[in-house]
């Protein structure tokens, strides 16, 4: 009986987020079906000429397509690939710091630029790579030119990359640092009783230690490969990077809402949320597999 | 530690300590580079001659921000913007996330609900149909355009979730024995329980509307409707877009020295002033809390 009771106001409890969810999520997902439509915002979704595939026949004979397609995967793999890495070594030697005021200090500052937005970075970035900014002026100490990096296809991927890495490693260092306070401290005593200098005890016990957090965030990162970050690259980027830099979501933006090319954007958009989706899903079945990980 | 004192050692730590160090200088020489040219001399600034220390240092670009009526009208749309999308979702999260902290025993319909959220987590309809839906709603240049589609932070109420679930059963059922409803449990045993996952989800919910542009950009069709992110977005946009069209490299180099660096400098740093001030407070917790909610092993 009470029991009961208490499910009504579970009930009340979730529903008012539910409802926001349904209105703001769920609703979206009926406007999508404008991708098999020639839509024309002053006939509504009714009243729109239904073309079924069109859109995607259409959108695969772009020429722009591929170039598009593949910048998203290339940035996001090599994205992945680095988050993963660097945030690692630093967690690795931090952890090997004693000095705890040393240690808190520069996890205090790593962390900060986390939180900082990609339209306040963007512009620092902006500054710090022109032609007579910081990176520049290092440069130059090494007796190299100056480099034009927002207008460098070459370069701009790296730069892309560089920026994400600089705002994210700290943060990304949080989980590795507190799977390596979980090792036992015993292990570390066992190893050094046995001779094992500082890298044998790093390859025998640290590692080891943070194995299943490295595999779990590997795998989870999967679901990530279609998410170049529309944020960073949306704020950074300009025409004449276009060719490197420009991303499935942002070339979503520009044709949709800046071109009013409704349906054929809302077609990229679906067929990324698709092909996401279907990652995403595999991924955390690889992760609850793998690492025993459950999202509930 | 008795083989820690011995000179290889030492000479480890010392490589140590100055990679990690590198790092990070790295991660603050832009910020220091970007304050120290909101505190210098204009034509210094725009020469580029500025690195780490003002030149001639002077408040003038301050002083003129504050003369900026635009720019503190767009911070106070986010201040309020903070504040109330802050506030749906502390409600929302706190509520959906102790509900949903039940089993599926004593809350039948909760693995309903949980994959209901899941799957709106991880699938999404795409910018243009969101952008007609709220539309739809009329809500385009309304205030709550900033607010509602973001009312709830899936993100955040497992988080919270997974947090309450940690917490030992026995509190509870022991209250319940007493006759405390679950509203009462909600607010008096487990809220105060939890302050350093509730510091975190808020800190995370606080920093995403501050720090957001998209909405603002796209939603609000004029300019004091703006959130500050999407007014300095759109400065910087302005000038490097027009700049940036059609032009040669070597054009585009004149177009980024003649920017106004000192004056968005401090426009830059007055914006981070909230989050830096928020920071130190909550960082502490967030490290606690993040592990705890999200790592489960």
């Amino acid at each position: 009986m009470r029991m009961k009771k208490n499910a009504i106001h579970y009930n009340v409890m979730v529903l008012p987020g539910i409802i926001f969810l349904a209105l703001f999520s769920i609703v979206p997902i009926f406007y999508a079906i404008i991708a098999f439509e020639n839509f024309k915002p002053g006939r509504g979704i009714r009243g729109s000429e239904w073309i079924g595939l069109e859109n995607f026949t259409y959108l695969f004979q772009l020429p722009d397509s591929g170039q598009i397609f593949f910048n998203t995967i290339f940035l996001a793999v090599l994205k992945i690939i680095a988050n993963l890495i660097i945030p690692l070594v630093f967690a690795l030697l931090l952890n090997e710091v004693r000095q705890k005021f040393l240690r808190k200090s520069i996890q205090t500052i790593v962390y900060l630029p986390h939180f900082l937005s990609w339209v306040l970075l963007a512009t620092i970035f902006f500054d710090v790579f022109s032609l007579d900014g910081i990176v520049n002026k290092l440069f130059g100490v090494f007796g190299i030119d100056p480099i034009l990096f927002y207008a460098s296809n070459k370069w701009f991927p790296a730069i892309i990359v560089g920026t994400d890495v600089w705002k994210e490693f700290g943060f990304s260092a949080i989980i590795y640092l507190a799977a390596l306070t979980g090792i036992n401290p015993v292990l570390y005593e066992a190893a050094e009783m046995d001779g094992a200098s500082r890298f044998r005890q790093l390859w025998h016990v640290t590692l080891p230690g943070v194995r299943t957090t490295v595999v779990l965030l590997g795998t989870l990162a999967l679901g990530n490969v279609m998410n170049a970050n529309f944020d960073q690259i949306f704020n950074m980027y300009n025409p004449l990077v276009y060719q490197s830099a420009d991303i499935i979501d942002t070339y979503v933006y520009r044709a949709g809402l800046n071109d009013l090319q409704f349906s054929l954007a809302t077609a990229v958009g679906l067929l990324k949320s698709v092909i996401s989706f279907i990652l995403v899903v595999i991924s955390y079945f690889m992760a609850s597999k793998f690492a025993n990980y459950r999202i509930f | 530690m008795v083989g820690r004192s011995n000179l290889s050692n030492r000479t480890i730590d010392a490589a140590i300590v100055t990679i990690l160090i590198i790092f990070t200088l790295v991660c603050l020489v832009p910020l220091l580079h970007t304050l120290a040219v909101s505190f210098s001399d204009k034509t210094a600034a725009d020469a580029g001659r500025v690195l780490l220390t003002p030149i001639k240092v002077t408040t003038s670009s301050y002083a003129k921000v504050l003369d900026d009526a635009k720019f503190f009208h767009a911070f106070y749309i986010s201040v309020k913007r903070v504040f109330f999308g802050g506030l749906l979702n502390f409600v929302l999260t706190v509520m959906m996330a102790y509900a949903l902290s039940k089993d599926a025993k004593q809350f039948t319909m909760r693995n309903v609900y949980m994959w209901f959220l899941v799957f709106t987590m991880l699938f999404s309809g795409g910018i243009v149909p969101w952008f007609l839906t709220i539309k739809s709603y009329h809500l385009l240049d309304s205030f709550w355009a900033l607010i509602l589609p973001h009312a709830v932070q899936v993100f955040n109420v497992i988080l919270l979730m997974n947090f309450f679930r940690n917490l030992p059963k026995e509190l509870s059922e022991a209250a319940e024995m007493d006759g405390a409803g679950p509203w009462y449990i909600m607010i008096r045993l487990f809220l105060p329980l939890s302050l350093p996952a509730i510091a975190t989800v808020t800190l995370f919910s606080i920093v995403f509307h501050w720090n957001s542009f998209f909405d603002g950009l796209v939603l609000m069709n004029k300019q004091d409707h703006y959130p500050l992110q999407t007014y300095i977005q759109t400065l910087v946009a302005q000038l490097s877009m027009q700049a940036m069209t059609g032009m040669s490299p070597d054009q585009l180099a004149q177009a980024m020295a003649v920017s106004n660096r000192t004056f968005n400098a401090a426009k830059i740093i007055i914006s981070m002033i909230p989050i830096l001030l928020i920071y130190p407070f909550i960082q502490r917790f967030f490290i606690h809390g993040m592990t705890l909610g999200s790592v489960k092993e």
